[in-house]
């Protein structure tokens, strides 16, 4: 390219109120975009994160959720005797079985009410989760009606302050603690005494089971020695797996909207650069003849102004990339379809999600530029120089 | 008569104004000497820059021949036709010309970046030549800060940076008082003189041809008269 950066650069700076408005509304695509990629990145890494990396988490076969999945109290004591569950400082199985129900409550800044996940635990449920600590108050007591609040639950729903009462099952239940899941799932939960909580719903099975395998086998094998006994017909999952699935119908959703809206925004976005471009070109007909006529050839013409669109639209992709990453500070809850309860996830933004932002903005430069640039490169050299 | 650098055998044009055909030139016979200064007349509409274009290779006759040092312009490609230009011949304009986001300094290294010259030599080499037009107290300076006078020495200096056979003005000094196109036409026959430059220049003024060693009249697309100039 051998017409002068700076030529390219000055041009921009000079007609200071197009270049903003234009980069503008690429800036604007560009944060929409980035947005929702963060959205997604989000929501995978707070789901991808729930959950250890040894855990295996056993529910009933074909359950995709917890709260369809069924688990009988004659199969939790099999699968407690089984060589693969590790065991506790205790001596005892480092294995939890847990009932997960879902209630309505309200939530602070909203006229509606939301689900919420209430798992019924024990100790053994933490101990299995060493990312989830209390982070204020205290544990509940077993048998007590006790609870803890994910950290998003205290955020989000009214009445969630320590030593507030929630009622629900036909029972008032007191706050005593507030945990913190590394912004996990599990934030967006009630933790309660498992017996409890099935004496509450009067439930006589369990949902799920929890355990912490001894060595680390493929979960194909773990699969094939439960398939192996026909009293357990269950799934087998690694417990970050089974998390990460549920992430999957909202990611789509997710993603279908995003790229909607990016695509409609761009062509608009994409339409205001060849505008721009092309007043860019009659403003400088003059200044393409003479350019011609002193030997620069067509395509250095076309790689000018392509480049000038380009870099109007890396301005706008920049822009819009740093306006999204203060997306971080915020949080985002919505229903996740698969589990029907609230999730609450943050923005994420990554250097891929950056590039991919850059990209497009680099995408609506090229195609914006190059009709203005084409027409640019092949005006004839006499009559550009006749033009005013 | 020296040996000629521009030889137009039979050289005509037209163009098309809506469905009508116009006849711009209507078959010029013409030769430039070497080193020559050559002042084009005529009232508008004569063919005088339509030439002038030809000549610089920046149009296309229709039919005749065109040769510029030996070598038939007319018949090269675009790219090789806009190689020949910036290796060749130097452009100044009525207006100027100049790209308003660059400063003097850039402005006359701009012919250079199509060279071989690396950043330094083309920084050195468009310095010196401001500083022979007697402007190298406003390299820095943008066009828009520079009187019409100025800016026309900038565009001779564009013109001459990369020290081509020829060079073509087409109405210089056509937006100047009467000062500054003085100054023009002293350095541009300076140029002619010293420097040993080939000009042709279109003009309206008869006072501007007294710099020039011939004069060419065209009248309504042809050549009517060629005669010595009286300097």
């Amino acid at each position: 390219m051998r017409v002068p950066f700076q030529y390219i650069i000055r041009n921009l700076l000079v007609r200071k109120v197009t270049t903003g408005l234009t980069a503008g509304g690429m800036a604007l695509v560009v944060f929409v975009f980035a947005s929702i990629l963060m959205l997604d990145e989000g929501l995978k890494k707070t789901l991808v994160n729930t959950g250890e990396i040894n855990n295996i988490i056993l529910t009933r076969k074909g359950s995709d959720t917890e709260v369809q999945s069924t688990i009988y109290r004659d199969q939790a004591s099999i699968i407690e005797t089984k060589p693969i569950v590790a065991n506790s400082v205790d001596a005892t199985p480092l294995l939890s079985k847990e009932l997960v129900v879902l209630i309505s409550l309200q939530k602070s800044n909203a006229k509606q009410q939301s689900n919420v996940v209430v798992r019924g635990t024990s100790t053994k449920g933490f101990e299995l989760r060493p990312d989830v600590q209390i982070s204020e108050g205290n544990f509940f007591r077993s048998g007590s009606s006790d609870i803890v609040i994910g950290s998003a639950i205290a955020k989000e729903y009214s009445n969630t302050n320590l030593g507030d009462q929630i009622y629900f099952a036909q029972r008032l239940w007191t706050i005593v603690g507030v945990f913190d899941a590394k912004k996990t799932a599990f934030d967006s939960e009630i933790w309660v005494s498992r017996e409890q909580l099935m004496q509450a719903f009067r439930r006589k099975n369990f949902s799920i089971i929890v355990f912490r395998s001894t060595e680390k086998q493929s979960i194909n094998t773990i699969q094939k020695e439960f398939d192996s006994d026909p009293r357990l017909s269950l799934d087998v999952k690694l417990e970050q797996d089974f998390y990460k699935d549920q992430s999957k119908a909202l990611s789509k959703f997710i993603n279908i909207l995003g790229m909607t809206l990016t695509i409609i925004f761009s062509v608009g976005a994409t339409i205001g650069s060849m505008i721009t471009m092309n007043a860019a070109v009659a403003n400088r007909t003059n200044e393409i003849g003479t350019l011609r006529a002193l030997g620069f050839k067509k395509i250095e013409i076309l790689t000018a102004f392509l480049i000038e669109s380009i870099v109007l639209a890396l301005i706008g992709g920049l822009i819009g990339v740093f306006g999204a990453t203060f997306m971080e500070f915020s949080d985002f809850t919505t229903t996740n379809f698969q589990t029907f309860a609230d999730l609450s996830f943050g923005f994420v933004m990554t250097p891929i999600i950056a590039l991919k932002a850059l990209i497009i903005a680099t995408l609506m430069g090229v195609i914006g530029g190059t009709f203005p640039a084409f027409h640019a490169a092949n005006l004839e050299i006499v009559d550009a120089l006749r033009s005013k | 008569m020296t040996t000629p650098i521009v030889e137009i055998t039979d050289l005509r044009k037209s163009y098309f104004r809506g469905e009508q055909v116009v006849e711009v030139l209507k078959g010029i016979n013409l030769k430039v000497s070497e080193g020559g200064f050559t002042a084009l007349m005529g009232p508008s509409g004569s063919g005088k820059s339509t030439l002038l274009n030809l000549i610089a290779g920046i149009d296309k006759p229709d039919v005749g021949s065109l040769t510029i040092s030996g070598l038939d312009i007319s018949s090269l490609s675009e790219n090789d036709l806009a190689e020949w230009r910036s290796n060749n011949v130097g452009f100044i304009f009525q207006f100027y010309n100049l790209m308003p986001v660059l400063t003097a300094e850039q402005n006359v290294e701009l012919p250079l970046l199509l060279s071989d010259l690396d950043a330094k030599s083309r920084k050195s080499r468009s310095r010196t030549i401001l500083e022979m037009v007697g402007l190298g107290d406003r390299l820095d300076h943008y066009p828009n800060e520079l009187s019409g006078g100025q800016q026309q020495r900038v565009a001779i200096a564009r013109a001459i940076v990369t020290d081509p056979t020829l060079i073509v003005a087409d109405e210089p000094t056509g937006d100047l008082d009467r000062n500054s196109a003085s100054d023009v036409l002293n350095l541009l026959q300076r140029l002619n003189s010293e420097a040993g430059k080939t000009i042709i220049m279109v003009t309206h003024d008869i006072s501007a041809t007294h710099v020039a060693n011939e004069v060419v009249h065209l009248d309504k697309g042809e050549l009517i008269s060629n005669e010595a100039s009286n300097k």
